[in-house]
């Protein structure tokens, strides 16, 4: 792409510029066995703005490796809670959410 | 509809004698109640320890019931879940329906059970000889609640 051809795709499309957006901070919950796989009951996690998503955090969590790594590895049967309310991994993450971690239920 | 999560045991007698007290559009009631086994999977159980996530669990138990409600002919529904630390023989859970007639009854017990057992936001530790362990969720309990054709709010 050409110098022109960029600046023409900006001009018509501006780009957001990330810095312009406040970052998303969110309030994690782990429950049950991810609790004590994680050693924490929760924390306070901070996503690029532009990028907050359920996807986006379980990506961040994954990336440190260790228990978070094996604990939320594809397959495993994790669902997410957003405000209290099963979502999907697609599902948009606000600024002071809570965003709990469940394992499989197993009440009764 | 009442939806309870607490520590303290429950009288199921007396809570039945309150769901239906004085409604005489009530002619059945049926009830079920969880207790603790000593055996699960094999091996001994010493304590079962059971963990909940305030706030979404009671609101959970509550669209279940409210499922429950639309679904089947019944006048009313009570669950009743512990929390923390029990031993074997204590009771777990306590679901009670009353209704016109026993079919509704019946099935809306049954109902409830089944998804309160695959979508509550419960979770059960057992102490065992060796060592403590989170129960694994049971295949057969999924089963259970899929023979019911899911309301949208649990799809």
């Amino acid at each position: 792409m050409s110098a022109r051809q960029a600046r023409g795709y900006l001009v018509a499309f501006p780009m957001p510029d990330s810095r312009n957006f406040a970052d998303v901070s969110v309030n994690l919950v782990y429950l049950a066995r991810l609790r004590e796989a994680f050693g924490r009951a929760g924390e306070a996690l901070t996503l690029p703005a532009g990028d907050a998503s359920v996807a986006a955090v379980l990506a961040a969590l994954r990336a440190r490796g260790g228990a978070y790594a094996t604990e939320l590895a594809a397959g495993r049967a994790v669902r997410v809670a957003v405000n209290h309310a099963l979502v999907g991994a697609d599902s948009v993450v606000r600024g002071g959410d809570e965003v709990a971690l469940l394992p499989p239920v197993t009440g009764g | 509809m009442t939806v309870r999560v607490q520590t303290a045991d429950f009288d199921a007698g007396r809570e039945i004698a309150a769901l239906r007290d004085g409604d005489a559009r009530v002619g059945a009631v049926a009830a079920f109640i969880g207790t603790v086994r000593d055996v699960n999977d094999a091996a001994h159980v010493s304590t079962l320890t059971l963990e909940h996530y305030p706030g979404m669990t009671e609101k959970a138990l509550e669209t279940i019931v409210a499922e429950a409600r639309a679904r089947f002919d019944i006048v009313d529904a009570l669950v009743i879940h512990r929390v923390g630390t029990l031993a074997p023989t204590d009771q777990i859970v306590l679901v009670a329906v009353t209704s016109g007639h026993r079919g509704e009854a019946f099935d809306a017990c049954r109902y409830l059970m089944d998804f309160l057992k695959t979508r509550a936001p419960f979770w059960k530790k057992e102490t065992t000889p060796e060592g403590a362990r989170w129960v694994d969720a049971r295949t057969s309990d999924d089963e259970a609640a899929a023979r019911w054709e899911p309301p949208a709010a649990l799809r």
